[in-house]
């Protein structure tokens, strides 16, 4: 039987601000000694008290301005309730009802509308180490506690708890995992151009939780199509793009196969394994937990104004699809020459600024273009104006065409024994040939363009 | 001279006529908590070197000159409710939970009163988390009324009102959720303000109900409470819910006449179920009031009945998450050492926020705050301060209630009311039963009214003498 998957995407970002959410404490822990980025409230000793970050709520907002969402003009933080030793406080803070962000979307190449649900605000927990024998780590000398089992115990790092992170929900629009990995390169893209977050998958700045499901083919041409499926199975712990596809597609194929025999996939959550890869049974519906979410009462509701979204908005910078639009229409590219330098601000700055300059020399934005693209030339320890300048210098250095065809000619025609060598399989020979032009061009142009030229000649002769 | 029967202004005098020191008075002080709190039980911790060494550095900036316009309690030595965190002195909020808790950090108020020079003697007994109206729920062990060792002294904030009412100490800080700093301000004659929500922060004081908690001073009489709001009220960085409004000079605002001032008596506190004396007490004050020219008007709570059910559900609800972090993982004990009440509270709060209930509790809840806000918004238009009684009871006998806790939660059935609006209230001594048990009457006033609280307060307090009487110890 055909199976049509339906796929839901939530993605949690974490911002590089530079304290926590709700404290002054350092966000900055990767690599840090445990446990050394702390204070009262990211440990959620009695009596502390969050105090909300506005940089990160403005960031939040504008991740969502970024993916066209609507701003809530009243919006509040809410306790999501739940033990785990990692969660200081036994609860999280976050948000429930009224999200800073909501309905927006991501359009994808193929014009395709990616829904965005909301776009909330909330804290990472802190981080739990599970040890297996003693020698892994040195307790400090005033350490008094005893640890009753040397082989197996759990420490705890608290210099992750309260690092503001954004979660970001999409609708149940995908229906391939390639259309998921497009969304989350786009998603991760936009979060590197606004400079909120840098996004490193291997640090754990993203993180992607899919949720599956797949319903008939034959379904969707009745009336129901639009029903989605009464199961959705989440996968937890993916750390990168490849995975995920590697995830999804496993789930398809394994709910499909469940659907071929005549059962219902239960609704669950389910870990990926990468060595294996496959997806592991976590939690079933049973077993969920009610979070009992209410509203914080320690932070009061958050508003914002007309002219705060005006004055976030007017922060944003030009975001990589409009970007890629201006240089097709402003410099002439071609989509895929655009879609290359808008990879990053960096890349696309560069251009521009190199696009500047070669101007004053007669360059055409193409050609800038074409040597980034091409990577003829290191660019990237390059300043733009040092690029341009190389291009100068090659553009003068350049033989007329027709002269460089003529001394090829020339020289195929004199070492006719070199040639049968070359074509008896010595490569050698061909390097021969090349020395020869090189010399009688003394010195000028560039050896593989003479290669490949040797090559084609020798090809229309045979 | 006796040093523990002074008020923060008579200790400040003597302390700058150099009638006697620092240390003179914190011993004095100290040796009177050892020689009564075996009786009383009313410290949970007693602080004694630290004391002694603050008093010390005290006695050597009043030699160095040192001014009380810097410091305006330089010298003066204090006690707090056991829920304030104070960095290497141990803070239980009277529970086992934290029997061996040292903060490694001090809660704001705590912060500004050393920073004004007082001297911490010690952390007393309050009814554990705030849960109770007696402090018979403390881990460790109930505290005695000083008027009647067979008494309560009310709670949650117990131990506070009890070494004012034994001059154990100079002034308190207690922490008032759903009348804990109001009810045994009444039970043991001394006087208390619950301050508006936000007026003074939050930040250290180990949480009960978060929207609910309010931090306030308790003193011997209306110009130490008012002498304390000034140094401990204001905005906090660390309390988002800390009001920005700047902080009055509570004292110098005493005195104002009241002349005209209109006070409102809500019929829904003097129907049925309050008892007697407490109601010719509060009409004795009435007069007092009417004689300086107060005029008297009549006003309605229509949601008065609700408070009680509206107050447990919204407290419980919020304490049951904020006493999730004592999960045993970090403070030593874990969850089984929570006692009944804690216990009986978090799976309150924890059904009435489930879902499938939340609407019908939770949420019904937070409506009926709203109206019970709008009772007093609209109180506010026909008046200027609403006097009323503190509870429906006078003081009650230890064990008497423990076992109807119906009973026990309809003590505070005035109290709750003022804090799910979020209001001041100021409670003061109006009189004792046949029995000699202390009786109290608070006055009410609209948000940030604390400084008109306080004047007419004081007003009521020159005409009377009860903040004179002492319990024989």
């Amino acid at each position: 039987m055909k199976y049509q998957p339906v796929i839901g995407l939530e993605v949690h970002v974490e911002l590089k601000t530079k304290s926590k959410m709700f404290c002054g404490c350092s966000a900055d822990y990767f690599g840090t000694e445990p446990n050394t980025h702390v204070c009262p409230v990211c440990l959620g000793l009695p009596g502390a008290l969050p105090v909300p970050n506005r940089q990160a709520i403005d960031w939040c907002r504008m991740i969502g301005l970024a993916l066209n969402c609507q701003l809530a003009s009243f919006s509040k933080f809410d306790r999501k309730n739940y033990f785990y030793p990692d969660l200081p406080k036994g609860y999280q803070i976050s948000q429930y009802d009224i999200p800073f962000c909501d309905k927006g979307e991501i359009i994808l190449s193929s014009d395709k509308k990616i829904g965005i649900t909301r776009v909330h605000m909330e804290e990472d927990t802190a981080k739990l180490m599970h040890q297996l024998g003693i020698s892994n780590f040195h307790f400090p000398k005033e350490t008094t506690f005893p640890i009753s089992n040397k082989e197996k115990y759990s420490l705890i790092d608290f210099n992750r708890s309260g690092v503001p992170l954004v979660e970001i929900v999409t609708e149940p629009d995908f229906e391939n995992s390639q259309e998921v990995v497009e969304y989350l390169k786009k998603l991760q893209q936009i979060v590197r151009y606004l400079d909120v977050s840098n996004a490193d998958m291997e640090k754990g700045d993203m993180r992607l939780e899919p949720n599956i499901s797949v319903r008939e083919i034959s379904n969707l041409k009745s009336q129901i199509s639009n029903e989605l499926p009464k199961y959705k199975v989440e996968v937890k712990n993916i750390n990168s793009f490849r995975f995920v596809e590697k995830a999804i597609n496993y789930e398809i194929q394994r709910q499909g196969e469940l659907l071929d025999k005549g059962k219902t996939p239960i609704q669950e959550t389910r870990g990926y394994d990468e060595v294996h890869n496959r997806t592991v049974s976590q939690r079933t519906k049973e077993e969920a937990q009610d979070y009992r979410y209410f509203p914080e009462p320690d932070i009061p509701p958050i508003r914002i104004s007309e002219s705060q979204i005006s004055n976030l908005k007017s922060q944003i910078p030009e975001l990589p699809t409009e970007k890629k639009n201006r240089f097709i229409k402003d410099y002439g590219l071609r989509e895929d020459q655009a879609f290359q330098l808008v990879e990053t601000r960096k890349i696309a700055d560069f251009f521009e600024e190199a696009v500047k300059i070669g101007k004053k020399f007669g360059i055409e934005a193409t050609a800038i273009a074409n040597i980034m693209i091409n990577k003829r030339v290191d660019w990237s320890r390059m300043l733009p104006a040092e690029l341009v300048e190389a291009i100068v210098k090659s553009k003068r250095e350049d033989l007329p065409a027709m002269e460089l065809e003529n001394i090829i000619s020339e020289i195929i025609k004199k070492e006719g024994s070199a040639v049968t060598n070359y074509k008896r399989g010595k490569s050698g020979s061909m390097e021969f040939l090349v020395g020869k032009v090189m010399a009688q061009t003394k010195g000028k142009g560039n050896p593989n363009q003479i290669r490949q030229k040797i090559i084609e000649k020798l090809g229309e002769k045979s | 001279m006796d040093l523990i029967k002074l008020t923060i202004s008579e200790a400040k005098k003597g302390l700058k006529k150099k009638e006697f020191s620092a240390r003179e008075l914190t011993e004095n002080y100290l040796e009177r908590i050892k020689k009564l709190n075996p009786q009383l039980n009313a410290f949970i911790t007693v602080c004694e070197k630290e004391a002694l060494e603050s008093a010390d550095h005290a006695d050597k900036l009043i030699l160095q000159g040192e001014t009380w316009e810097a410091q305006p309690l330089l010298g003066i030595p204090f006690s707090m409710k056991d829920v304030y965190s104070t960095k290497n002195i141990r803070t239980t909020a009277g529970s086992k939970i934290l029997e061996n808790y040292l903060p490694p950090y001090n809660a704001s108020v705590y912060q500004k009163l050393i920073d004004s020079g007082a001297i911490l003697l010690g952390k007393t007994n309050c009814d554990a988390w705030g849960h109770g109206s007696s402090t018979e729920n403390s881990d460790f062990g109930p505290t005695k009324n000083p008027w009647n060792l067979d008494y309560v002294p009310g709670g949650s904030s117990g131990g506070s009102a009890a070494v004012l009412a034994a001059d154990m100490t100079i002034f308190e800080i207690g922490e008032d959720t759903g009348g804990s700093i109001r009810l045994p301000s009444a039970f043991c004659a001394t006087v208390g303000l619950k301050v508006t929500y936000g007026r003074v922060s939050r930040y250290g004081a180990i949480s009960y109900a978060s929207s609910l908690d309010s931090m306030g001073p308790m003193g011997k009489n209306v110009s130490d409470v008012a002498e304390i709001l000034s140094v401990i009220a204001g905005s906090d960085s660390h309390d988002a819910t800390s009001s920005p409004r700047p902080v009055e000079d509570y004292s110098s605002s005493l005195n104002q006449d009241i002349k005209g001032l209109k006070i409102g008596i809500p019929s829904e506190f003097f129907s049925k179920g309050l008892n007697s004396e407490i109601k010719d007490a509060i009409n004795k004050a009435l007069q007092i009031f009417k004689e300086k020219g107060a005029e008297i008007v009549d006003i309605s709570l229509p949601h008065t009945e609700d408070g009680i059910a509206t107050y447990y559900l919204i407290a419980s609800s919020e304490t049951s998450s904020n006493l999730a972090r004592y999960d045993g993982i970090r403070f030593g004990n874990d969850r089984e050492y929570f006692g009944q009440e804690a216990k009986k509270r978090i799976m309150l709060g924890t059904y009435a926020l489930s879902s499938g209930y939340y609407d019908q509790y939770y949420l019904k809840a937070q409506k009926v705050r709203s109206l019970i806000k709008n009772d007093f918004e609209k109180a506010f238009n026909k008046c200027e301060v609403i006097l009323a009684p503190v509870s429906p009871i006078p003081p009650f006998k230890l064990g008497e209630k423990i076992a109807d806790p119906l009973q026990m939660y309809l003590v505070d059935v005035y109290t709750v009311l003022i804090n799910l609006a979020g209001i001041p209230s100021l409670a003061l001594p109006c009189g004792f039963s046949k029995a000699g048990l202390p009786i109290g009457m608070q006055i009410i006033g609209p948000q940030f009214s604390e400084k008109s609280l306080l004047n007419v307060g004081y007003q009521y307090e020159q005409a009377t003498d009860w903040q004179k009487m002492k319990p024989e110890l």
